[in-house]
């Protein structure tokens, strides 16, 4: 019989969504816990005392894995089904190289551009932010998806693109991806968003745009702290 | 050693991240070409080898780019012929997975934490990179308790990501504990990371992947001083 699997997450996050779609697209059924993170549960803060933080993947008995991109690579290897890392050692590699790239030089400087108040800093990012998602763009050329013609590992990495572009403009006001400079980028974000196993664990796009509304004064004091600290 | 293998890498011999490449090669028998970059004055090939960072390492295979130090560790092990040394990786999923939660903190937090303690623009933000360094040395301590698993590394029996991912660092933690004085892998506080040091010290793949502690030392000590002439020069 199956060893049950839990993954602790939260409402929203594309980092619980990596987790979630690389579980569906090896059929392995799952029980997601919804965490508060205002508020962390006992269960939370023992299976991830290092970082404190949403997904946690809970596989039988073993101890807790953690970090989204670590749960998809482990999610790959220890479940049948479609390979969702490229099998070649090269394009695997490739792969950890652009998503490692997405979060260090994409995910950080968007999340900064949306939130900041001051106009200079925020130019700073945004031009940062947009630089690097040109050469994410190039990436796109001839293809469907960033692992080729179905969804995999480096879509994972990049879907806090798709999944808050279109909702984080709508609640900040400000759109940094826009289609004349990055169609290719639009469009892999509809594709991957209407995605049948993607869609099937993607929240209504209205609920996501109360969530980050709700949580957009919260968000703005947060950012606005660490950027007085750079 | 195997050849025809035609593996190179663009490195600086000061990074940490270069030295941790070399010891994966190192602990599995292949060899390979060093390139040695300078620098302030990058090459061709190192900024065609990868433009995106435009930095060391990068490993060419076959003339193929691999870049992030991580990355290239794991692509060597999961090419290289099994015949050539033991995998750094386990092949339990798990285990993999948390020896690669491991090579992600020592980076995200020891690597970090050790760089401000070093290049803090201020007195306060370089003590806190000091206390932030030691706080993950002792959680790498427990680290090296579950990992081991009563054997003499993070890999088990065996050298592993995670021995590598540290091993790279230790010319400049033993460089920072002379010019500080203070001891990072202290006996009585980290005792088994400390004779995971010694241990790790005396393997003939670190011996000759690791720079020499005394010329790191010099190194250091040269752009601290560029470092702390360019902070004068601005406020003139």
């Amino acid at each position: 019989m199956a060893e049950p699997v839990k993954l602790i997450g939260t409402f929203g996050s594309p980092f619980v969504h990596r987790a979630e779609v690389a579980l569906r697209l090896k059929g392995v059924p799952y029980e997601l816990i919804l965490e508060d993170l205002t508020n962390k549960s006992e269960l939370l803060l023992r299976h991830n005392p290092i970082h404190k933080s949403v997904p946690v993947l809970l596989h039988g008995d073993r101890p807790a894995i953690c970090e989204s991109l670590l749960i998809v690579e482990y999610i790959d290897e220890a479940f049948d089904g479609p390979p969702l890392l490229p099998i070649d050692p090269y394009d695997r590699a490739m792969a950890r190289f652009w998503a490692q790239f997405i979060e260090q030089k994409c995910a950080k400087p968007f999340w900064m551009a949306l939130w900041l108040n001051d106009g200079d800093k925020r130019e700073v990012f945004v031009k940062e932010a947009k630089e690097n998602m040109a050469l994410l763009e190039s990436r796109l050329h001839g293809k469907r998806f960033f692992a080729g013609d179905t969804v995999g590992y480096l879509d994972f990495a990049a879907c806090g693109l798709a999944l808050v572009l279109g909702v984080l403009a709508e609640v900040t006001g400000l759109s940094l991806v826009g289609e004349d400079e990055f169609p290719l980028l639009r469009r892999w974000a509809d594709d991957y968003t209407s995605e049948e196993t993607v869609k099937a664990c993607l929240p209504p796009r209205e609920q996501l745009v109360a969530h980050f509304s709700g949580k957009k004064d919260r968000i703005k004091l947060a950012v606005n702290a660490m950027a007085c600290q750079m | 050693m195997a050849a025809g293998d035609d593996l190179k890498l663009i490195g600086a011999w000061p990074s940490p991240f270069v030295t941790r490449v070399k010891l994966a090669p190192s602990f599995k028998g292949l060899s390979f070409e060093n390139v040695e970059e300078d620098i302030s004055n990058k090459s061709e090939l190192l900024l065609s080898s990868n433009p995106v960072h435009k930095k060391v390492p990068v490993l060419l295979h076959h003339g193929k780019p691999i870049c992030e130090s991580v990355v290239i560790v794991q692509y060597i092990d999961a090419w290289a012929d099994p015949g050539t040394g033991p995998s750094l990786l386990s092949s339990d999923p798990h285990e993999r997975a948390v020896a690669r939660f491991w090579a992600a903190y020592i980076d995200d937090k020891l690597v970090a934490s050790w760089m401000q303690s070093f290049r803090g623009k201020t007195e306060e933000e370089k003590s806190e990179g000091t206390k932030q360094m030691f706080a993950a040395v002792e959680t790498l301590e427990g680290a090296l308790r579950e990992c081991s698993k009563g054997e003499g590394y993070f890999g088990g029996e065996s050298v592993g990501l995670v021995d590598v991912s540290l091993g790279s660092l230790l010319s400049w933690l033993k460089a920072t504990e002379m010019m500080s004085g203070a001891k990072i892998f202290d006996p009585v506080k980290t005792p088994l990371l400390a004779a995971w040091v010694e241990r790790f010290g005396e393997l003939d793949g670190a011996k000759t992947a690791l720079p020499d502690v005394d010329r790191v030392v010099e190194f250091a000590k040269m752009r601290q001083a560029q470092a702390a002439a360019a902070a004068a020069a601005s406020e003139n």
